[in-house]
């Protein structure tokens, strides 16, 4: 099966380095989520592995081939990248945000081919957003915008996805909608995921495996419930931390303690 | 959630339809099957149609009126003379002079610029992400300016080469302007589209500063110069027509052959980047085309304001916006609207000329803001 590898990855911006070293393994079929404290280079994490943040060092190689390498046509074509939906161009039609998807796959006129065509369909399927295709994405709620989002990845038909925090922006439902259809994606049709996550109870629920991130380093790779523990949390987030099971699932349930007003200015992150 | 892509009105279309009213009768997209998923700005066809329709009207009205009235049938004839071989005999002797000396050569010199302003206008809205983006917001237009004035009033226009060497100018202070507007703009790797715009405005003010105190300093030059910078028609007769075209046509190409990856940069670059589009040079390339229209259009036409903005905003909101059919739609648009100005700019004072640029802003401003009113959803 291939693999995602990101190995010794470090990256910054202006001689700031953000990621010390960070290596970590997703395997195809597998959602892995990136959690930790704002700050702590998830969202670099995702961009460096999608070649849109130099890396300073390391490698993000799949199926043996150094991402880093390629260049952006072949790049799209091993991985896609859902980001959040904000800032999309209102007046374009979903059907048109899909197609988008097809970029990797077209001639240097930029004709979109009725291959084209079915494999976006097949991905509007794949999302329930076909209903939607017509309207603007500008009138779509969050929720609808962020899986016409998936939809476009989909079309990428490329084996990598990785997630910028997907859910950022929506309710607790459309938050599950998305999480179990990547899961969904990963299991049933071998997709490698790997997604940054802020809401732990979220990412404890839908992760297959989770990687903590603090101040650029990876500080716990695990089963959730090996990672999701006071002894792990605590120290990362800067304050008293309960975890519990869930009542159905059985996963960890993660619930913060109230902190003190004079510690408020100790905790470190923003 | 279920989904429904059967050829009958699924009931949740059905539902929306009866809810919305009108409004969903009016939008491009009535039937459901799977060709129109795709195909959701099918007016594009008609109004690129109405477009041309309106470019030939308004290039026949040009060529008709005047302070001599050409009729119409004998426009025809003369047009046909040549190739057909027909007499013109019973026709006054001035009647093809006016027409192939001076009228048409300025109507085309008309309908390139205001193709290459709207063309550029809309690239540089799609480039730049914002709707305010025009040629001259970017600066360009000042610093074509600059350097067409300087060929001007150094007197280069007159040389044998002259005339090519006014466009020219043009394009160098163009592309040196946009250079310098990066440069300044430049933080670390990234270029940030508002600074980007501020440094526009500055460099831009700063070029039109120069060019107005250059010409108050050489009286040799200034009236020429002058009333070339108010947008009037520099007399270069066909010869100017032809030395533009290239410029505008390469530039055109440029843009067309993009114009997918535009609107795959609606997206924003990071987004466009993990789609597989080579940014940077996607960038150089559409600046590049972009200046070359606007050095095309401000060589002969002089600074006119107001068509790369509102032209294609105007067929945005009509036809969608899909850079695809935006630039071609643009182009023609353009073009038969500078036409039309310029037909009043001289016509409603003759014998005096009004500035081009005075027509299009007191023609296109209000239609505009109707427009505006009546579409009061984002288009872009």
């Amino acid at each position: 099966m291939a693999t995602l590898t990101i190995t010794h990855l470090s990256t910054g911006y202006h001689h700031r380095e953000v990621l010390h070293r960070v290596s970590l393994e997703v395997r195809a079929g597998e959602v892995v989520v990136l959690v930790g404290p704002n700050g702590a280079g998830k969202s670099t994490l995702i961009r460096a592995a999608s070649g849109v943040v130099p890396a300073t060092s390391g490698s993000v190689r799949f199926d043996g081939v150094d991402l880093l390498r390629l260049s952006p046509i072949e790049r799209a074509r091993q991985v896609a990248v859902v980001p959040q939906a904000v800032n999309l161009p209102e007046a374009f039609t979903v059907s048109e945000i899909v197609l988008m998807g097809r970029t990797p796959y077209l001639g240097w006129l930029g004709r979109e081919s009725e291959a084209d065509r079915e494999a976006a369909l097949a991905a509007m399927e794949r999302t329930c957003t076909t209903e939607l295709a017509p309207r603007r994405i500008g009138e779509l709620s969050g929720g609808e915008q962020q899986r016409v989002l998936v939809a476009r990845a989909l079309a990428q038909s490329a084996p990598v996805l990785l997630m910028d925090e997907p859910t950022a922006h929506l309710d607790l439902k459309h938050q599950v909608v998305i999480l179990s259809l990547v899961r969904d994606l990963a299991h049933k049709e071998g997709l490698t995921v790997l997604a940054a996550l802020h809401d732990l109870n979220l990412a404890a629920q839908f992760a297959d495996r989770a990687a903590l991130l603090v101040n650029g380093e990876l500080r716990a790779l695990g089963a959730p419930a090996d990672v999701f523990t006071p002894a792990h949390l605590a120290p990362a987030y800067g304050l008293p931390v309960n975890v519990i099971p869930h009542p159905t699932h059985g996963t960890p349930l993660i619930l913060p303690d109230g902190v003190e007003r004079k510690d408020i200015s100790g905790i470190r992150g923003t | 959630m279920s989904i429904s892509r059967s050829p009958a009105p699924s009931p949740v279309r059905a539902a929306r339809e009866q809810e919305q009213g009108t409004s969903v009768r009016l939008s491009p997209l009535a039937a459901s099957t799977d060709d129109d998923l795709f195909r959701p700005h099918r007016r594009a066809g008609v109004l690129l149609a109405v477009c041309l329709f309106t470019l030939l009207l308004s290039t026949l009205l040009a060529v008709v009126i005047g302070s001599v009235r050409i009729p119409p049938l004998a426009v025809g004839r003369l047009l046909l003379a040549r190739p057909l071989g027909l007499s013109v005999a019973d026709l006054p002797d001035t009647f093809a002079t006016i027409l192939f000396e001076i009228r048409l050569p300025r109507v085309a010199l008309m309908a390139f610029t205001g193709a290459a302003l709207a063309a550029a206008g809309a690239t540089y809205q799609g480039l730049f992400r914002n709707p305010l983006a025009d040629p001259y917001l970017v600066g360009v237009a000042s610093g074509a300016g600059l350097g067409a004035t300087f060929v001007i009033a150094f007197g280069l226009s007159a040389t044998p080469f002259g005339l090519m060497a006014v466009p020219l100018g043009a394009f160098l202070g163009g592309v040196l302007t946009v250079a310098l507007v990066v440069m300044m703009a430049r933080v670390g790797r990234s270029t940030p589209v508002t600074t980007m715009l501020l440094a526009g405005v500055a460099v831009g003010a700063f070029a039109s500063a120069i060019t107005t105190f250059w010409m108050l300093r050489s009286p040799e030059g200034v009236s020429r110069a002058f009333r070339w910078l108010l947008g009037g028609y520099a007399g270069g007769g066909w010869a100017s027509v032809w030395i533009v075209l290239p410029y505008l046509i390469l530039g055109l190409i440029g843009v067309q052959i993009n114009a997918r990856a535009l609107n795959v940069l609606q997206l924003g670059e990071e987004q466009a980047r993990q789609l597989g589009i080579h940014v940077d040079r996607l960038k150089l390339v559409l600046v590049a085309a972009a200046t070359l229209m606007t050095a095309s259009a401000v060589a002969f036409g002089g600074l006119i304001g107001f068509v790369g903005l509102v032209a294609p905003h105007v067929l945005r909101m009509i036809g969608g916006p899909d850079y695809r059919q935006l630039i071609p739609l643009s182009a023609v648009g353009g073009a038969a609207f500078l036409i039309f100005a310029d037909l009043v700019a001289r016509t409603v004072f003759a014998p005096q000329e009004l500035p081009v640029g005075v027509i299009t802003a007191l023609i296109g401003a209000p239609f505009f803001v109707v427009l505006l009113r009546r579409l009061k959803r984002s288009v872009f």
